[in-house]
C-alpha cells in the first residue's frame, strides 16, 4: 500500500514559504530546492511527495484525493467550497477580500449594484446576506479596470497593500473577510494518514507559536 | 476459467454481496419507479445532496423528476406504522448533478432503510450492516460515527444558536478549530467552556475509548445520555471486524433539520470521498408527517469503478492470427482448445487495434505458434 504523503503546494513565493514550514516539521525533500522544471518531487526516506500546482487548483487536487494535504488561500476555499478538512490557519499570505470602487463612488440603493469579480460565489453570498440586489459580472483578471471603464459600479477582489487600487484611483469601501493560507486535507485520506497529518499540524502549530 | 476474476467487476461483486447481506438480515427489496413528482424534492431540497433535479412534464401535465434520491421516495410511499419495524433495501439508479462538471450523472445507489420503532438493537444492526458493507468493498476501510443530536445539544449548551450554530456545525465538519474557537470568543463564551467544547470535538478514536471521555467532559454542559446510549449500541456489535473499523469523530455532520441521532460515513482507502453515508432521520419523518422513526444508509456504487482503475486488465487472453483461407473446422478446433485451457480467445486475420491482449499467437497449417 502506498503510504506516501502527497502534498499539493501552491506555485510561487507562498509555496516556497510553506515548503520551509513542512521541511522544518519533519517532511524534507531536498530535491525540491534544486533549480529544475520538474513539478513532482519525492523523498522515499520521509515518505513525502510534493507537487507544485496553480494556487487556485490546490483545493481541487486535495478534494479529489490526488493530494492528501495542501495549502490553499481562504479566498479559494470560500469561492469553491471544496469538501475538505481545514486543519490550520498558517497565518501567512495574509490579505483581505474587499469591495472596492472609484474613490468618489456613492452607492445608490435604488439601483441594482453592478459587481465585477473573479469571486462570484463570495460576492453573491455577501450581498445576499445584506439583502442587496446585484448584477454579477464575472471576470478572470484585471478586475480593477471594470469600474474605470464603467463596466461595473464596484469590484470584489483580494486586496493586499492597496497600491494597485490607489494607482487606479480606486478605494476599499468594505472588507468582506480576512484571507490567509490554510492547511487543508482530503477527508478520506485523513482517515488513513491521520498520524502523519496530525504530526504535521502539531509541528507547524509549534513553529507558529515559537515565532509569535 | 475463473469467471469471477475475469469478468465480474468490483461493482458487480459488491452489488451482489450487499444484496445478499441485507436479505440475510431479513431486509426485503424495495423497487420503485424512475420518476417521482417534482414537488416532493422541491419541499425537501436541503435533504438532497444537490438541489439540481432533472424535470419534465408528463402527459397529464404534471411536473415530474428523475429521482435524485431514494430515501424520500421510500418514506413517501411507506405506510406509517410507528409500533412495528419495516426493513427494506434497494439497489436503484439516481440522477444527480456532479459538482463542478455542470452535468447530470446516473449513479447506482445500494442501501437500506428501517422505519417504524427504531430501538437499540435496530441501530446496532444497521451499524453492523454498514460496517460489513464497507468490508465487502475492501479491507482498508474506516467508518466514522458521530451523534448529531448530542452535538446539537452541546452547541446549544455552550450558548451558540441561530445562524452561528449553522456556522459552528460547518466549522466542525471541516475540523476547522481555529475559526470555531474564533466564533466562540466572538460570542464571549466562558473560556473554561470553550476549552472543554474544543477538547470534546478534537477527541477522536475508537468509540469505546472515546465516548466515556466525551461523556465526562460534556457532563456539565449538556445531557450525556445520548452518548451513553451510543456506547451501549456499539458495545452490542458482536462482529469484531465490523467493530474494529468504527471510529468516533464529530466531523461527521449533516443537516440538523433532517438528521437527529447517530450519523456515520464510510471511507475506503484509495477513494477520495466517503462511499457510504447514513444516519437517523426522525426529523425528516416528522417533516413528512410520519410518526415513525427511521435510520438507514446508502452506498454510492459509482465510486467503485475507481477501485478497478489500477487493475491490470486485458480485453482477451489470446489474439490468434490466422491467414486468409485457413481451414474453418481446424481453426475452430484450435480456438476451442485454447478456450478449454481457460483463455478468452479472439481469432482475427490482422492484429486488432485498441485491444489489450496477454498473448499474440499465430495459426498456420494446423499449428499454433506464440508471436509475443
Amino acid at each position: 500500500m502506498n503510504n506516501m504523503l502527497n502534498v499539493a503546494l501552491p506555485k510561487g513565493r507562498l509555496g516556497e514559504k510553506v515548503y520551509a514550514m513542512f521541511e522544518k516539521a519533519g517532511f524534507p525533500c531536498p530535491s525540491i530546492l534544486e533549480n529544475s522544471r520538474k513539478l513532482i518531487f519525492e523523498n522515499q526516506e520521509t515518505c513525502v511527495r510534493y507537487f507544485w500546482v496553480k494556487p487556485s487548483d490546490v483545493a481541487i487536487y486535495v478534494e479529489r484525493g490526488a493530494a492528501d494535504v495542501g495549502v490553499a488561500g481562504k479566498d479559494i476555499l470560500l469561492e469553491y467550497e471544496p469538501d475538505v478538512y481545514e486543519l490550520l490557519d498558517l497565518d501567512i499570505g495574509k490579505c483581505r477580500m474587499a469591495v472596492a470602487a472609484m474613490a468618489n463612488f456613492r452607492d445608490d440603493p435604488q439601483r441594482t449594484l453592478r459587481v465585477a469579480t473573479k469571486f462570484s460565489n463570495i460576492a453573491a453570498k455577501y450581498y445576499l446576506g445584506k439583502g442587496r440586489d446585484i448584477d454579477i459580472i464575472h471576470l478572470n483578471g484585471s478586475i480593477e479596470i471594470a469600474p474605470i471603464l464603467g463596466l461595473s459600479d464596484v469590484i470584489v477582489d483580494i486586496v493586499e497593500t492597496g497600491t494597485t487600487l490607489k494607482e487606479n484611483n480606486l478605494a476599499v469601501k468594505e472588507t468582506i473577510v480576512p484571507i490567509s493560507a490554510r492547511l487543508i486535507a482530503n477527508k478520506s485520506s485523513y482517515n488513513f494518514n491521520s498520524d502523519k497529518i496530525d504530526m504535521l499540524v502539531r509541528e507547524i502549530t509549534a513553529q507558529m507559536e515559537a515565532s509569535k | 476459467m475463473n469467471l469471477q476474476n475475469l469478468l465480474i467487476s468490483t461493482y458487480e461483486k459488491v452489488s451482489f454481496s450487499l444484496r445478499d447481506l441485507y436479505s440475510h438480515y431479513g431486509y426485503t427489496q424495495y423497487k420503485m419507479s424512475k420518476f417521482e413528482e417534482y414537488d416532493l424534492y422541491a419541499r425537501n431540497k436541503d435533504f438532497l445532496i444537490s438541489d439540481k433535479v432533472i424535470t419534465f412534464t408528463d402527459l397529464s401535465g404534471k411536473l415530474m423528476a428523475l429521482k435524485p434520491d431514494v430515501t424520500l421516495s421510500i418514506v413517501k410511499n411507506s405506510i406509517d406504522e410507528p409500533d412495528t419495524l419495516q426493513k427494506l433495501y434497494y439497489a436503484e439508479n439516481v440522477y444527480r448533478a456532479t459538482k463542478g462538471a455542470h452535468a447530470y450523472k446516473e449513479i447506482m445507489q445500494v442501501g437500506l432503510e428501517c422505519m417504524g420503532k427504531v430501538d437499540d438493537y435496530c441501530l446496532c444492526e444497521v451499524l453492523t450492516l454498514a460496517a460489513k458493507s464497507l468490508l465487502a468493498i475492501s479491507d482498508n476501510v474506516v467508518m466514522n460515527i458521530s451523534h448529531l443530536g448530542f452535538l446539537s445539544d452541546l452547541i446549544d449548551g455552550i450558548g451558540i444558536s441561530g445562524q452561528d450554530k449553522t456556522r459552528a456545525i460547518q466549522f466542525i465538519g471541516q475540523k476547522n478549530y481555529h475559526e470555531l474557537s474564533g466564533l466562540c470568543r466572538e460570542l464571549l463564551i466562558d473560556e473554561d467552556k470553550i476549552s472543554k467544547f474544543l477538547q470534546i470535538l478534537t477527541t477522536t478514536g475508537s468509540p469505546e475509548t472515546v465516548l466515556p471521555v466525551i461523556s465526562c467532559l460534556a457532563a456539565d454542559i449538556t445531557d450525556v445520555a445520548p452518548v451513553e446510549r451510543l456506547l451501549h449500541v456499539v458495545q452490542a456489535i458482536g462482529d469484531a471486524e465490523a467493530k474494529g473499523i468504527l471510529h468516533f469523530d464529530f466531523s461527521v455532520v449533516d443537516d440538523l433539520h433532517y438528521y437527529n441521532g447517530l450519523v456515520f460515513k464510510g471511507f475506503v482507502q484509495g477513494l477520495p470521498q466517503s462511499i457510504l453515508s447514513g444516519g437517523q432521520y426522525d426529523k425528516l419523518m416528522r417533516k413528512m408527517n410520519r410518526r415513525s422513526c427511521a435510520v438507514g444508509f446508502a452506498v454510492y456504487m459509482d465510486m467503485l469503478e475507481r477501485l478497478d482503475a489500477d487493475k491490470e486488465t486485458f480485453d482477451v487472453d489470446v489474439v490468434l492470427i490466422y491467414e486468409d483461407g485457413a481451414e474453418p473446422a481446424a481453426l475452430r478446433s484450435c480456438v476451442d482448445s485454447l478456450i478449454a485451457q481457460g483463455n478468452r480467445v479472439m481469432a482475427q486475420q490482422k492484429i486488432p487495434q485498441n485491444i489489450r491482449y496477454r498473448q499474440l499467437m499465430k495459426y498456420a497449417c494446423g499449428e499454433v505458434s506464440i508471436l509475443e
